[in-house]
């Protein structure tokens, strides 16, 4: 079985059809493992000194050890091997006290040894998990969290770009020897969803530990999906399909369950997987067997005899481990259980390391946090949208933030106010005292006879209103202050007013 | 194992090597020669001894992360037979 | 030896730098006279690939001027020394005797390229080898034979068979090459000069064309056991762009060698007096044996139970790692590419086909063969495991003596054409080849000549980064002999 069509139904799998049909009431369960290639963020390549980056003109950032000539040799960079061991730290796993170096050889014109540097069976970390959080019944309900077991990590050299041509293609070597890191899932995911929650998860953390910026567009983390479907209730693994150039994570959520459809659809009709390697177009949504190759690979590994093993202690391990930020769903936790922020609220931040460090601070600052959470959630984050900016780029300081929560908190400023105020404070980096005083944006008016007179004017112009307060009715209250605060054209300080009101009524 | 274990085109397509009709008659005796001296090996007894892979055991040998210059386009593309755009051009690739 | 009337380019490379020293020469005399030997000899010796007269001049110049200046860089100082064409050269060609790289120039320097550049050496001539290492005769050049100086019927030896027959001759005052399972002895034996192979990781790889990695050492060539010092000294050192280069005490290794102290108890293994062993060899090398004995030496037979294996266990390994190691000469990035590709397969399998020789070719096939699938615990794993073997008998010798001695080659240089079968001509290595599965440093010390006039050398072995002991051992038998000295006919 070589090739297939558009549609990936080899004629022969429908062979079986008529000898064993299925019954049409079987359910199928989808089996899921995916294999992650994350770049590791260095400075400088994996196995030589040259400078690792995206986006430079072609073959610019080569030497003699990423081009491969005669007489180059690697050595390895620690920094992708503190990397790694941050990596597996982060994710539980369990970290391998001795790892080595192993050649896979395979001709390819990206690969400029023609073989590539990777770990074969002794990987830096096996094991561990990825907390995943599948969505809820509503936006505002957080989901069913499961954790998703992986079967190692290793780490391994990327490999150039290759750039088709209508006859010929290019290769740039700039890609060459920056650092990866391969995570293997178990086949344990069982949905599109699943995948994107895992990815989602990974992602985060890996951005959070400082491994890498899993930008996706400039490949930092690539995927590929192995999928197969078994009977539910059964434990073998049916036949696998590998899914190849999931550039998104939506895509790789879409592409797997059209690639769980396809094939329950092939065994609906009686027909059988040919295990294959499929290309899904995520514009199209729709996949295509690849060319199979000529031949089953042989890799012929084998330890890289230019390059010495690895050995891992404690104590390398806890330095690093000093060094890993909570994990993104343990701050979520936290923040729902100390500081009571709605989920909603918390499953922005879970996300966005930047903002959720920005409200710590605020909250060590002393804010509220609710309020820091309403107001960093809606308006610094539309700002910094709008601005195109970062937190840490941001004028508008959590200190800043927490001299406004103060004015509002006080009544110096009313909502209105200190919308208004916030916007300036991220535009110029000034205080909310400053802007509140060039823009005459306090709301007390300091003159208390003047405040005196405006509530007796409510309170004569009111007497039923007047008369339900004085009877009981504490909510009449409000009935006063609208044509105070109209008299004082919005200026006056509720606090003051609510105060004032109370002791007018209280003494008549 | 024997000479006729040998398949020496599927050998010769892994390693990339288009071996002529003769090459690969005279190959294959030859090889067949030096396997059946190499099978000596096998007499040897290896029980619980351990591979070496290197000649003296080092271990954890790195450079720090400090980029350093590399080469120049031009020095780097010197030696290509073929290039386009300062990038190597290679026949078409099919994936 | 040597007289006033010795020619310049036959001056030992520490007469040579005395006399350099002295103001007696210049390093442009020097290199002119070695240049002009060279272009005398080569139309019959063929042990050049290529040369740049007008770089070594150039280098000469700078020599001359700095010694003027009071700014000599010490003992190699414009001395004229060439280079294996496997250690590259920045913007030098680098074949590697390969058609593969016939018009390659290197845009680098080799770490020992740049460490003989610091010690002021003249780089002059780039010497003809098997193709990537690989042989034992120098006759699997893509480009041409080398002659014997001594006969040139006869092979010079191999790989390094070029760089030891220039420096017999005369074409430079000392040479580097390379050696994964003998290639600078064998040849240092057959050509009557002193050959080095150091400790594994003793010198950078940083540039040397990888034949096999875990065995490849790069060492000198020299007319005395004192040159071979005085160049170990200028390259050895740990290098941070080679992951197995060792991090050993600074020595002195010159000042070693007029140490008052020799080692003592020299071992005979049993396994290298036996079967194949060229009865003149055996003779001349039991006179070395005497000698030490006269110097007061406890000469005692030593055995190394694994030596049988060492050749199979070499074959494994080292074509093994050639295999992935020359599979970066695809007609990518550099190299020989055919001539209109079909496609990419077509392009690396006929690139690789028209551009490796048959030795390189039969290697690299037996390499894939024994790390294919199935075939891997068999072949790679287990040789893995008899290397682990030789070097315990070795490291178990040494608690006994402190250096072993063995004919360096079973037979006297052979002639052209002789050893057609693959199998004959690895059988040359079966002395030398231990000490590259044990990473331990050897040398073949030149101990006379056959009755054809063919040279003869003796091997001794020291223990890891035992340099010293061992060039101090060599040096009490080569300043009586000085067999090295003596000058071929051409």
């Amino acid at each position: 079985m070589s090739t297939s069509g558009a549609a990936g139904i080899l004629i022969s799998d429908l062979g079986p059809a008529v000898s064993s049909p299925v019954p049409p009431a079987v359910s199928y369960e989808a089996v899921i493992g995916l294999e992650v290639h994350v770049q590791i963020r260095t400075r400088s390549k994996i196995f030589t000194r040259v400078a690792a980056g995206y986006g430079h003109e072609p073959n610019t950032l080569t030497d003699p050890v990423v081009l491969a000539l005669p007489g180059a040799l690697p050595v390895m960079n620690r920094a992708a091997l503190d990397a790694i061991i941050k990596a597996g730290l982060l994710l539980g796993c369990e970290i391998a006290p001795v790892c080595k170096w192993d050649r896979k050889n395979y001709f390819y014109p990206d690969s400029p040894k023609n073989y590539q540097i990777s770990q074969f069976d002794a990987p830096v970390c096996r094991g561990g998990t990825v907390e995943i959080e599948l969505p809820g019944s509503a936006r505002n309900v957080m989901g069913e969290h499961k954790r998703i077991p992986l079967t190692r990590i290793h780490l391994e050299e990327d490999v150039g770009k290759l750039n088709h041509g209508a006859a010929e293609s290019l290769v740039d070597y700039n890609r060459a020897g920056t650092p990866l890191m391969e995570i293997v899932s178990d086949p344990a995911l069982h949905s599109g969803d699943e995948a994107y929650a895992y990815l989602t998860s990974l992602r985060a953390t890996m951005i959070q530990g400082g491994i890498s910026d899993c930008d996706m567009e400039k490949g930092q983390l690539r995927c590929d999906a192995n999928i197969s479907l078994r009977p539910a209730g059964s434990t073998t693994l049916g036949t696998k399909v590998e899914l190849k150039n999931l550039n998104s994570i939506s895509f790789v959520r879409d592409g797997i369950e059209h690639e769980i459809r396809r094939q329950r659809a092939i065994l609906e009709r009686g027909g059988r997987i040919s295990q294959e390697t499929r290309d899904y177009d995520g514009m199209s949504g729709t996949s295509q067997s690849l060319r199979s190759k000529e031949e089953a690979h042989d890799y012929r590994y084998f330890p890289d005899p230019d390059l010495m093993p690895v050995v891992i202690d404690a104590a390398w391990c806890e330095r690093l481990r000093a060094e890993c930020p909570e994990l993104p769903f343990d701050r979520q936790r936290r923040f729902l259980a100390d500081h009571q922020l709605p989920y909603t609220q918390t499953s922005v931040l879970v996300w966005d390391q930047p903002l959720a460090d920005y409200f710590e601070a605020a909250v060590r600052l002393g804010a509220a946090p609710q309020a820091a959470g309403n107001w960093i959630i809606n308006d610094l984050r539309r700002e910094l949208a709008a601005a195109g900016s970062t937190p840490a780029e941001c004028r508008l300081s959590p200190a800043h933030l927490v001299a406004l929560l103060r004015l509002v908190d006080s009544g110096v400023l009313l909502n209105a106010a200190a919308k208004e105020v916030f916007v300036e404070m991220f535009a110029t980096g000034d205080s909310a005292e400053v802007i509140a005083d060039r823009r005459g944006l306090r709301a007390a008016p300091t003159d208390t006879a003047e405040l005196d007179g405006w509530c007796r004017d409510a309170i004569a112009g009111n007497p039923k209103a007047a008369a339900e307060f004085r009877s009981g009715k504490d909510s009449a209250l409000n009935a006063l202050k609208g044509p105070v605060m109209k008299a004082a054209k919005g200026k006056a300080n509720p606090k003051a007013v609510d105060e004032t009101l109370r002791r007018l009524l209280a003494a008549v | 194992m024997n000479s006729s274990e040998l398949d020496l085109d599927a050998l010769a397509r892994l390693a990339r090597l288009a071996l002529t009709p003769e090459e690969k008659a005279t190959f294959q005796r030859q090889l067949a020669d030096l396997l059946q001296h190499i099978e000596r090996l096998s007499q040897v007894d290896v029980t619980g001894v351990e591979p070496s892979a290197h000649a003296h055991p080092l271990q954890n040998v790195w450079q720090e992360d400090e980029p350093q210059p590399g080469l120049p386009p031009a020095e780097a593309l010197r030696n290509a037979p073929a290039r386009r755009d300062q990038m190597i051009a290679v026949p078409k690739v099919v994936e | 030896m040597t007289t006033s009337t010795t020619p310049l380019y036959y001056l030992s490379l520490a007469e040579a730098a005395a006399a350099l020293s002295s103001g007696r020469i210049s390093s442009a005399e020097l290199t002119d006279a070695v240049i002009a030997r060279a272009e005398a000899v080569e139309p019959q010796l063929h042990a050049l690939l290529s040369a740049d007269p007008a770089a070594a001049r150039a280098q000469a110049q700078a020599s001359d001027a700095r010694r003027a200046a009071g700014k000599s860089l010490g003992p190699l100082d414009g001395i004229p020394i060439g280079l294996k064409d496997v250690i590259a050269v920045r913007d030098q060609p680098l074949t590697a005797g390969s058609r593969m790289l016939a018009n390659f120039i290197s845009p680098y320097d080799a770490t020992v390229t740049r460490r003989l550049r610091e010690a002021g050496a003249v780089l002059y001539g780039r010497h003809n080898c098997d193709e990537f290492a690989m042989g034992s005769s120098t006759e699997n050049s893509a480009f041409h034979p080398t002659g014997n100086p001594w006969d040139l019927e006869r092979v010079p030896g191999g790989s390094s068979g070029g760089s030891a027959a220039a420096l017999a001759a005369g074409e430079a005052l000392a040479t580097l090459g390379s050696d994964t399972g003998g290639s600078i002895r064998q040849p240092a034996a057959l050509c009557g000069v002193v050959g080095l192979k150091p400790t594994y990781g003793r010198v950078s790889r940083y540039g040397l064309v990888a034949y096999a990695s875990s065995l490849d050492q790069i060492g000198p060539f020299g007319r005395t056991v004192e040159d071979v010092a005085l160049v170990l000294q200028a390259i050895a050192g740990h290098d941070e762009r080679d992951s197995t280069s060792l991090r050993a005490k600074t020595e002195d290794f010159g000042a070693e060698l007029r140490g008052p102290a020799i080692p003592r108890r020299l071992g005979l293994p049993r396994e290298y007096f036996g079967e194949g062993l060229d009865p003149e060899v055996a003779a001349a090398v039991e006179q070395a044996v005497s000698y030490y004995r006269g110097l007061g030496c406890e000469v005692r037979p030593v055995s190394l139970p694994h030596t049988p294996y060492c050749l199979d266990t070499y074959y494994v390994l080292a074509t093994a790692e050639a295999s992935s190691n020359l599979s970066r000469y695809d007609g990518i990035r550099y190299g020989h590419r055919c001539a209109e590709p079909r496609d990419l397969n077509d392009l690396y399998s006929r690139s690789r086909a028209e551009g490796f020789g048959a030795e390189v070719k039969r290697r690299i096939i037996l390499g894939t063969y024994v790390l294919s699938s199935g075939y891997y615990d068999a072949y790679y794993l287990r040789a893995q495991k008899v290397r682990t073997l030789v070097r315990r008998d070795f490291l178990q010798a040494f608690a006994d003596v402190d250096a072993l001695l063995t004919p360096t080659s079973p037979i006297p240089a052979f002639r052209r054409g002789e050893k057609a079968d693959p199998l004959a001509m690895y059988l040359c290595d079966i002395y030398t080849i231990g000490a590259n599965l044990a990473g331990l440093p050897a040398m073949s010390v030149p101990c006379g000549f056959t009755r054809a006039g063919l040279p003869v050398g003796f091997q001794l072995l020291g223990q890891p980064l035992g340099e010293a002991q061992l060039l101090a051992l060599g040096h009490a038998y080569d300043r009586e002999h000085q067999w090295g000295r003596r000058h071929p006919n051409l």
